[in-house]
């Protein structure tokens, strides 16, 4: 089958690899149709994230048809399905908490050990990223083995788009859990680092969740046309003070909550960037904090801090004095998209909620390596690319 | 008791006044992260030989800062299993279920009486035989063995089955000690135990807890040729 495959920094291809099997007695095989480049495989594509393996598919946003069943699985072959990113057993401690993203069995035993040692427990797995994360082959492909089928894959209607429903593998259910994080209540003010995909979906669920006034911060106009579109107030940080502005904006008292959907590869001029991106490019296992610290010192006390964006190492300067005497919650993580999946897939038929709008490019799988090449470096037109495999 | 046994019991126990070779290991790892320049800061950071006298407190000994258990290697772990305890001691006792999550462990005959061969996978194709005897069986509760006499590895084990809190299954606790000979065999033994035997012991019961909670052990190879475990 053909496949988007990882060879190191900025080197992604599309090659010829050999088709996946069923492993195990809950696995099914898809048919992938569409399948999403998203901000996570920017990390990847940007080397950022360790324990990256010459010819590793990546892809974690997929979806498509079942072609064949392994004995437990539910799913039966024909179904049109979509797959959350994250590989959840169903039946663990966490998993029966609703706590998918930290399923304990997912990973493979021999690729716990590093995130163990790093985090102090092992993390669960994800298709198509790091080996810490289990080093699963993922959805930029032709065909994908999607292990406890009888959990994760939601199958859905026909009648359906693919451009639809794709995204509620992952960012849909991010921006979402990202908003529930945020603790909403009546009258709040959300700020929300970051308008790509998950910080646009941030904006438009804690629309929906009841905030007052949501203020999206970035610094491409288009991306902040969109959130404008959406609903948001927005600051461009290249041409306003962020602090200030949030200050002024929130009559003196700071949002009441924020939500950092920016992440370890924060851009900005600001010291502490410029130190962080030395220290992230000679491999110091530094995450780029800009947009995180920035949040926390911009929250009201007593307020609420989600952080939907990713991080895999440390941070220093982090401002644990703002974190503490303000008094701040601070929720984040993987998304728990078992928990979410279905709630959406419901809003989405019933029109209460549009993903289409973010779409800017369908490419064919083929030219995937276009595709990473301009979400890369033209972020402000590239919102998000989508890539068919020309199966239906 | 017998007389090695009381020894054997004796190294087990917490001991003081040892020397800490586990965290000198931790120490000059740390001081390999850090560089150069912080290298001497740990390296000073010697175990003391000589601590005071402390009242116990309730951790396991073999977590003690300053540990040592003579000349066995010693591989423990605890997971919690969402099983009940009657299955997960069912399926350990049948010794034949071993190698299911057991990487090393080929196979498990039984022999006459509650004597059963092991069979353990050596470098190079080379297999090594333990014969092992159950030398404690609480049903539900724990299970321990020893090797024979004249086997190619001197190890005990004991498996130790609890409720855990709250409801949520089982809390299962090995423990292994091994003595590795002199020779070949005895060189790459304690290559594989003393090297990394936290690792090995916590991968099987991790597989075991794979196992038990969803019926088969979590894999990123996505063809039959594939190499294993995505690694
Ligand atoms: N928690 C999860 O499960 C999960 C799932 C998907 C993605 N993510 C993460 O969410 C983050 C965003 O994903 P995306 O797909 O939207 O990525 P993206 O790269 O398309 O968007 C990031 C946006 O942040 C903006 N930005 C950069 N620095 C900023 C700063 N200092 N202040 C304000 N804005 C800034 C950029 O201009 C860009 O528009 C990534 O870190 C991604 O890995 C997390
Ligand atoms: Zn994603
Ligand atoms: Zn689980």
């Amino acid at each position: 089958m053909r496949a988007l495959t990882w060879h190191g920094s900025h080197d992604v291809r599309v090659d010829t690899v050999p088709d996946p099997e069923i492993m195990n007695p809950r696995d099914a095989i898809i048919e992938v149709t569409s399948t999403a480049i998203c901000g996570s495989d920017l990390h990847l594509y940007d080397g950022v994230i360790p324990g990256m393996m010459s010819g590793d598919i990546l892809g974690h946003e997929f979806m498509g048809r079942v072609v064949e069943t392994g004995p437990k699985s539910t799913l039966q072959k024909g179904q049109r399905v979509v797959v959350p990113f994250t590989i959840s057993c169903g039946s663990c401690f966490f998993c029966k908490k609703h706590l998918y993203s930290a399923c304990d069995n997912s990973n493979p035993v021999e690729n716990q050990d590093i995130t163990e040692g790093l985090y102090g427990h092992a993390v669960s797995a994800l298709f198509g990223y790091s080996h810490l994360t289990g080093g699963y082959p993922g959805g930029q492909a032709e065909y994908v083995r999607v292990p406890f089928s009888d959990i994760g894959p939601i199958v859905v209607p026909d009648g359906m788009d693919d451009d639809q429903v794709l995204f509620l593998s992952d960012i849909l259910p991010t921006g979402w859990m990202a908003a529930v994080n945020a603790d909403i209540e009546e009258g709040d003010t959300v700020a929300v680092w970051g308008c790509g995909p998950v910080g646009l979906f941030a904006v438009q669920s804690a629309l929906l969740m009841g905030a007052a006034r949501v203020i999206a911060i970035d610094h491409y106009p288009n991306r902040l046309a969109l959130a404008r579109k959406l609903g948001a107030d927005v600051i461009d940080y290249k041409q306003t003070h962020v602090l200030e502005a949030l200050m002024e904006m929130s009559g003196g008292l700071g949002p009441d909550a924020v939500i950092d959907a920016v992440g370890m590869e924060s851009h900005g001029f600001a010291p502490d960037t410029v130190l962080d991106n030395i220290k992230q490019t000679v491999g110091f296992g530094a995450d780029s904090g800009h947009a995180l610290r920035e949040a926390l010192m911009a929250v009201r006390k007593g307020g609420r801090v989600s952080i939907p964006g990713v991080y895999g190492g440390f941070l220093d300067k982090f401002p644990t004095g703002a974190l503490m005497e303000k008094g701040l919650q601070v929720k984040t993580g993987q998304t728990h998209v078992q928990h979410y999946i279905s709630e959406l897939l419901k809003r989405i038929e019933d029109g209460e909620i549009d993903t289409t709008f973010l779409i800017s490019h369908r490419l064919p799988l083929e030219e995937a390596p276009k595709g990473y090449y301009n979400f890369k470096n033209n972020q402000d037109d590239w919102t998000k690319v989508v890539l068919k495999t020309g199966k239906s | 008791m017998r007389r090695d046994e009381w020894r054997r019991r004796e190294h087990w126990r917490r001991h003081g006044h040892d020397r800490g070779g586990n965290t000198e290991w931790i120490a000059l790892g740390a001081a390999a992260l850090i560089g150069a320049a912080g290298a001497a800061y740990y390296l000073q950071q010697q175990p003391q030989r000589h601590q005071a006298h402390r009242p116990p407190d309730s951790a396991p000994g073999r977590t003690a800062r300053q540990r040592t258990f003579g000349r066995y290697a010693v591989v423990s772990r605890t997971v919690t299993i969402d099983r009940p305890r009657t299955q997960l001691y069912g399926f350990w006792r049948d010794f034949q279920n071993l190698p299911q999550f057991m990487e090393n462990v080929k196979a498990v005959t039984p022999l006459d009486g509650e004597v059963t061969r092991w069979t353990i996978e050596g470098p190079m194709g080379r297999d090594v035989q333990v014969e092992t005897r159950i030398v404690e069986d609480r049903p539900n509760e724990l299970i321990a063995w020893r090797s024979v006499e004249g086997s190619d590895i001197d190890t005990e084990g004991r498996v130790r089955f609890r409720d855990a809190p709250g409801g949520r299954g089982t809390e299962v606790e090995a423990v292994v000690a091994y003595d590795a000979p002199g020779g070949e065999i005895g060189r790459w033994i304690a290559t594989i135990f003393q090297k990394e035997p936290a690792i090995q012991g916590r991968r099987e019961l991790k597989r075991l807890k794979m196992l038990m909670e969803t019926g088969e052990i979590a894999t990123s190879r996505n063809h039959h040729s594939a190499r294993r475990g995505g690694q």
